[in-house]
């Protein structure tokens, strides 16, 4: 297991380093650093000698083990438009953004395993199949559709619901603006995490349904049956556990999808995230915000595959033991 | 001996686009307490589904058309769903072919063993582990503590299904169900399995239905042969008197086929052909189409099992 | 052979034929693609025309509602034009993207997907990790990416005017893997039958024995998932559009505009932008249920992540 870990960080670490050739690449063909840190109007003499100064004429590679150096001590460059550390301005949007995806993972976890389980387990009930049904049609409206329609019906239509913003928010741990402890925080919530978690949710139920059918169709299901085992047992040990290991799988993999679905919530709610950031930084052009986003998005996806793959590493004994898959 | 298990008339069906199709037709035997029949027949011949049906575990859509199981006092194909669930792996426990699929790949085997006993026993985790113990020394596996432990991919084919035997002792059964519980193992593991078998069901006075392919294996440890032949029983008694003096002509041929009875000629003795298929089972005796002796009357009639001279039952219009 | 095929063929057209679900789908797709590609002959205004374009006659709504006109059968946008016709010219875009970055794809993954599995070990290692990565980062993720690098390079401007290839070029990148993960498995699984073999000990160059004999094998699955990546792709350009990455509001696809009637559902004017909706979602609805019935009846071995 211990093996296992350590391989899985590896890989992590190569995965950030590529991004940071990607984040790099992009920094020296698009963005200009001279006019992120003093604007446009300077002289020629004086933007030759802030390059000089900068190390901009240096070779590429000793540019990018500098860009490494100061990613790793948290300096991502400087955004023009904020005149702020862009790294800072990431940072302060991300709590918005990741209550946001936590909600959505909530109703995603919350609805998809009951219903999955159900209709696997009677696929030729009634409700199974209107669950069926419904998810295609569930897979085939885009987020940002879904959420138009929601602000339609519950904010224009019945006043019911805030449709932008995230609402009050009280600072916890001195750095971390939560929507969570509040009411209005809370009612705000609603229709983005909705939204966001409108196209992964059906996809889960078909997902954990599917792979739950083949798991009930295996031998030691039978088994488990031919002991007398109770069905309850049977279908949320014996079988779960088993449709589990696909289900982490893709999940960490969705999880990227999410992040990227973020991006369209947060533009039809106005939710001050990352999301949002990024697209206004996209409109000013502000190239070391968007690098920024690039490796902090980056950064989430890896920490979050490899924590995946550990947990598929604890659930799935055979990895545990013999640190592969 | 008094009776511990009786089969009537069961008859199993399989529902399917094109009609039903039967797969176990009229079957009738009975086992004695701490008894063990071997049941007997080519893949395909009935025999796995006779043995799912007897804890009522028949793979959709198939399902028991009509016949009855008696079990101590119970009749089977009666039972509610709860109280089937009571009888499964406590009065009557099972044993697959492959122990490499019938443990669960992500469960411990000491929760696979303790939750059999407590889904039948009121007993606390800790008694049910004693018993879980207990039971690894009875199938001869070393440091049970360590192996209640482990996972079944950290142990051999071998070493599983004597942990399948073991989950099936647990909640003490009359009877064992072994569904060709060696065919998946090494020939050198078999024959310890079988040992295995034979020891425990002496032991713990468990009745055994053998469902194999393998009438050598059989002859070794049964009692009693009952033998199938595309959905029926085509003759059945005494182990000994129908491996010696067959009365069926299968069941010659099946004998004819086994390797030690062939006189050392070139070639096995095969019976011709094959056994048909279940959608079409000719009329009168199912075997006439690959049957030496076959005559105008076993095209138009099935035989009914009788008692012959030598005592066995036998499904035969011309054995004597 | 000819017999053969055609047998499979009337099978194939019975099966589809006795599916309700399946035949509604096919004739709504094929009534969006006969309407979208034919746009110019039915849409009743030309929207791309500013000179037929009224402010005067800007937020009317569809017919059936009170203060519509009757010129304007499904009513008018904030800039005055027609929503049917709009609609109609925008859903010629989504199609022509849809199906260009699809097809695409297809080139690359099957490409890819032989190449990998047909070639060597490090070969085969370097590309299934490049797309275990991209699968990994999200496809939608990295069209975003790759739209606002290009975007903010460009300009507003320049970006606009090279919207669709660009558009096709992004998501056929984006999302090769799918297609190519499929190929290369099922090149992997008819490398070492027996055919192959064969072809290869009469020496047959591989080039030919990939194109020949392992191609026409991998075609089922890659049909069956091409037909739900042209939704997927559909559905990502309606996103980009949507968030300023895609088609401009003056040559709108779907998805634009969704985005340029979003802010009038404030004002009650919904039908701006719930009409494209609607469309967008029976046109990728209906691909969906048509691509989940070919994948019941072809039931090709789907590589499994």
């Amino acid at each position: 297991m211990f093996a296992f870990i350590v391989r899985r960080i590896a890989q992590a670490v190569l995965v950030m380093l590529v991004i940071s050739v990607i984040g790099f690449a992009i920094k020296s063909a698009v963005g200009d650093p001279v006019r992120d840190l003093v604007g446009i109007a300077v002289s020629v003499e004086e933007r030759m000698a802030l390059r000089e100064e900068l190390g901009l004429n240096d070779p590429l590679p000793v540019q990018w083990v500098r860009f490494v150096t100061n990613a790793v001590q948290g300096d991502l460059g400087h955004s023009y438009f904020f005149k702020k550390p862009a790294l800072e301005v990431i940072l302060k949007k991300a709590p918005a953004t990741i209550e946001l995806v936590l909600c959505s993972s909530l109703i995603i976890v919350l609805f998809s395993i009951p219903i999955g389980i159900f209709a696997a387990v009677k696929p030729n009930n009634f409700f199974s199949r209107l669950f069926m049904s419904l998810s295609i049609v569930g897979v085939s409206i885009p987020v940002f559709l879904t959420a138009i329609i929601l602000i339609y019906i519950f904010a224009v239509e019945l006043h019911w619901l805030p449709s932008y913003g995230r609402g009050d928010t009280v600072r916890i741990w001195g750095f971390w603006d939560t929507g969570l402890l509040t009411w209005d925080g809370l009612k705000h919530l609603v229709l983005p995490s909705i939204s966001l978690s409108s196209i992964m949710l059906p996809l889960f139920i078909r997902l954990i349904r599917a792979e739950m059918k083949e798991v009930l169709e295996t031998d030691y299901i039978k088994f488990a049956k031919a002991k007398g085992l109770k069905l309850s047992r049977i279908y949320l040990l014996h079988a779960f556990k088993n449709t589990l290991l696909p289900v982490i799988t893709v999940g960490g993999v969705q999880l990227g999808t999410m992040i990227a679905f973020t991006v369209l919530t947060e533009t039809v709610f106005q939710w001050q995230g990352m999301g949002f950031i990024f697209l206004e930084a996209v409109e000013r052009s502000d190239t070391s915000l968007l690098v920024a986003y690039l490796v902090v998005v980056g950064f989430i996806f890896v920490l979050v595959n490899t924590v995946v793959d550990v947990i598929y590493g604890l659930v799935n004994p055979t990895v545990r033991i013999t640190g592969r898959k | 001996m008094d009776t511990l298990l009786s089969v009537e008339n069961l008859t199993v069906k399989f529902r399917l686009r094109q009609g039903d199709l039967t797969a176990v037709d009229n079957v009738s035997f009975t086992l004695g307490r701490g008894e063990r029949l071997g049941l007997v027949g080519e893949s395909g011949a009935g025999k796995s589904v006779t043995g799912f049906s007897l804890i009522n575990l028949i793979s959709k859509p198939g399902f028991i058309d009509s016949g009855s199981i008696r079990f101590e006092d119970i009749e089977i194909t009666r039972l509610s769903d709860t109280a089937m669930r009571k009888v499964r792996g406590e009065k009557i426990s099972m044993i697959f072919q492959d122990p490499m699929m019938t443990l669960n790949p992500v469960l411990t085997i000491g929760t696979q063993m303790i939750e059999t006993l407590r889904a039948h026993v009121g007993c606390s985790r800790r008694q049910a582990e004693a018993i879980a113990l207990e039971n690894i020394r009875k199938v001869h596996i070393p440091s049970p503590e360590k192996r209640l432990k482990q996972y079944p991919h950290e142990m051999s084919g071998g070493m599983r299904q004597r942990i399948v035997i073991a989950i099936a002792l647990m909640a003490s059964p009359g009877l064992i169900i072994a569904d060709e519980p060696t065919t998946a193992l090494d020939v050198t593991i078999q024959a310890e399995i079988m040992d295995l078998l034979l020891e425990l069901c002496a032991t713990e006075g468990v009745g055994l239905i053998l469902i194999t392919h393998d009438l050598a294996v059989v002859s070794q440890v049964t009692q009693r042969i009952a033998v199938m032949y595309a959905g029926r029983i085509v003759e059945t008694g005494d182990t000994q008197q129908i491996v010696h003096r067959p009365k069926h002509p299968y069941t010659q041929g099946l004998l004819a086929a086994l390797p030690q009875h062939s006189n050392r000629q070139n070639r096995l003795n095969q019976i011709p052909g094959v056994m048909p298929s279940l959608i079409k089972i000719p009329p009168g005796c199912s075997f006439h189409e690959r049957c030496d002796l076959c005559q105008d009357l076993c095209r138009e009639q099935i035989p009914q099992l009788n008692e012959k001279s030598s005592g066995a039952h036998v499904a035969c219009h011309l054995a004597e | 052979m000819v017999w053969l095929r055609r047998i499979r063929q009337s099978v194939m057209l019975h099966s589809f034929l006795h599916d309700p679900v399946a035949v509604g789908s096919a004739i709504f797709l094929l009534f969006f693609l006969i309407v979208g590609f034919g746009a110019p002959l039915v849409a009743p205004h030309n929207p791309y025309d500013s000179a037929s374009i009224d402010v005067m006659d800007s937020e009317k709504p569809p017919v059936w509602e009170e203060g519509s006109d009757e010129r304007f059968l499904l009513g008018t946008d904030a800039q005055g034009r027609d929503m049917l016709s709009t609609i109609l010219y925008g859903l010629r875009v989504s199609l022509i993207i849809g199906m260009g970055a699809v097809a695409l794809q297809a080139f690359l993954g099957i490409t890819v997907g032989l190449i990998a599995g047909y070639g060597g070990r490090w070969v085969d290692t370097l590309f299934m990790r490049l797309a275990d990565v991209q699968l990994s980062f999200s496809t939608y993720m990295i069209a975003i990416f790759i739209g606002a690098i290009v975007k903010a390079s460009l300009g507003v401007g320049n970006f606009e005017r090279i919207a669709v290839p660009f558009l096709i070029v992004v998501i056929g990148l984006a999302e090769w893997p799918q297609i190519g993960r499929t190929v290369r498995a099922s090149v992997l699984g008819e490398k070492n039958k027996e055919y192959v073999e064969a072809a290869r000990v009469i020496g047959l160059p591989a080039r030919r024995i990939m194109i020949r004999h392992i191609l026409p094998n991998t075609l089922t699955p890659v049909l069956v998932i091409s037909t739900v990546q042209v939704a997927n792709a559909i559905m990502s350009e309606a996103a980009l559009s949507f968030i300023g990455l895609g088609m401009p509001i003056t040559r709108p696809s779907l998805g634009s505009l969704i985005k340029a009637g979003f802010e009038y559902i404030f004002s009650g004017s919904w039908w701006i932008t719930i009409l494209p909706g609607i469309v967008l979602v029976l046109l990728i609805l209906s691909i969906n249920l048509l691509g989940d019935w070919l994948r019941d009846y072809l039931n090709p071995k789907l590589y499994k992540s």
